[in-house]
């Protein structure tokens, strides 16, 4: 990467040090006032995953009394919004048709997210699937570990 | 009117999870112990209410009169001085100190605060008018009101036909809020829905003087 020109580069006169712009200035996560409500909201046992990896998410079903679980496997074509209000798209098809559902990450509904696999995609969105069928709506598995 | 009233803060909007698993849209709310600073009486004021106030104060911040009266009752100076009308103010006395503990959840409750303030304002955003057509012909008349009022017959615009002007800033009640949660400890009120205001507003919690909505009819759901 070339050298930054000094009018690109916003450091403050007297800066003597050598860091990057990172470091000069710390970037401070921001903070929601809702946080104290929204903090205990959070689930801890979400696994990391990203737009293009296969889920397998065990949802629970209340079915008049009784509780079971079920699984809705596919890949991940959206993940949006932060915080508890963050969501995120599964889509698979089942009997030749298509269907998405849309959870909330911190949902209570959710027993458990597993990850497949991990994919290799390029984009955030993935909309681009529901063009296609069969071999064409596979998404290639990343191989490399991502760092 | 209310039988129970208190003050709050406007912290945010977030969501919650109900026992069925369902999302809640709820307004936080930051009520903080408020002190009964003076009581109104139907005898001496000509109606019933609390004048409260919470929080600290600077006491170089007050001028001789806010100083004197807070003095006079004997009850260390706060924020503000808001009065909340109540149906019977005799239960309650100076000094007194009321919480969050007066709502619990499930509790129906109006929402009293002041709008946020939209400045001056066209008719389609502060009277919801439908504004016209993007096509046809229309030329720089698409947020236009359309017509005010007829011809020679009456010859005038009729006093309180709406039309453009200053929209917001003006108190609001919100009726009929579900309390989702009351949290005295951590100082919190959770109230289903949206809240008038900006964050950090200073909000009025009655409990609601119209019946809510009996269930299954209506937009309760």
């Amino acid at each position: 990467m070339p050298a930054r020109s000094p009018a690109t580069c916003a450091v403050r006169p007297g800066d003597t040090s050598t860091g990057s712009l990172e470091q000069a200035l710390p970037r401070t996560r921001a903070r929601n006032p809702t946080d104290i409500v929204d903090r205990e909201q959070l689930r801890d046992d979400v696994p990391d995953f990203r737009p293009g990896d296969t889920l397998k998410v065990h949802v629970r079903v209340v079915e008049g009394n009784r509780e079971r679980v079920q699984v809705f496997q596919g890949p991940v074509i959206r993940r949006q919004g932060t915080g508890a209000r963050e969501t995120f798209t599964v889509r698979k098809v089942s009997f030749g048709v298509g269907v998405e559902r849309t959870f909330p990450v911190h949902s209570p509904i959710l027993a458990k997210i597993e990850v497949v696999t991990r994919g290799d995609v390029r984009r955030a969105k993935l909309y681009y699937l529901r063009g296609r069928v069969g071999k064409a709506a596979k998404i290639r598995e990343k191989r490399a570990v991502r760092p | 009117m209310a039988t129970k009233a208190i003050v709050g803060e406007k912290v945010g909007m977030t969501q919650v999870w109900d026992e069925q698993h369902r999302a809640v849209p709820v307004t936080v709310l930051r009520v903080a112990p408020v002190r009964v600073v003076q009581v109104k009486t139907p005898e001496r004021e000509g109606y019933s209410a609390l004048q409260v106030t919470w929080g600290v104060h600077r006491a170089n911040g007050l001028n001789k009169p806010e100083a004197g009266h807070f003095s006079a009752a004997g009850v260390e100076p706060g924020r503000r001085l808001v009065e909340l009308r109540v149906d019977d103010s005799s239960g309650y006395e100076v000094g007194q100190e009321l919480t969050a503990e007066v709502l619990s959840a499930g509790d129906h409750v109006d929402a009293i605060a002041v709008s946020k303030g939209k400045g001056f304002a066209g008719g389609m955003k502060r009277h919801n008018f439908k504004g016209q057509g993007a096509a046809h012909g229309n030329h720089k008349k698409h947020r236009a009101p359309g017509s005010i009022g007829a011809c020679a017959t009456p010859a005038r615009v009729f006093k309180g036909t709406r039309m453009a002007g200053r929209l917001g800033g003006q108190q609001v009640t919100a009726l009929n809020l579900e309390v989702v949660q009351a949290d005295p400890e951590r100082e919190l009120v959770l109230v289903k829905g949206a809240v008038p205001g900006p964050r950090g507003g200073v909000v009025v919690l009655r409990d609601s003087v119209k019946a809510p909505t009996p269930a299954g009819k209506g937009a309760g759901r």
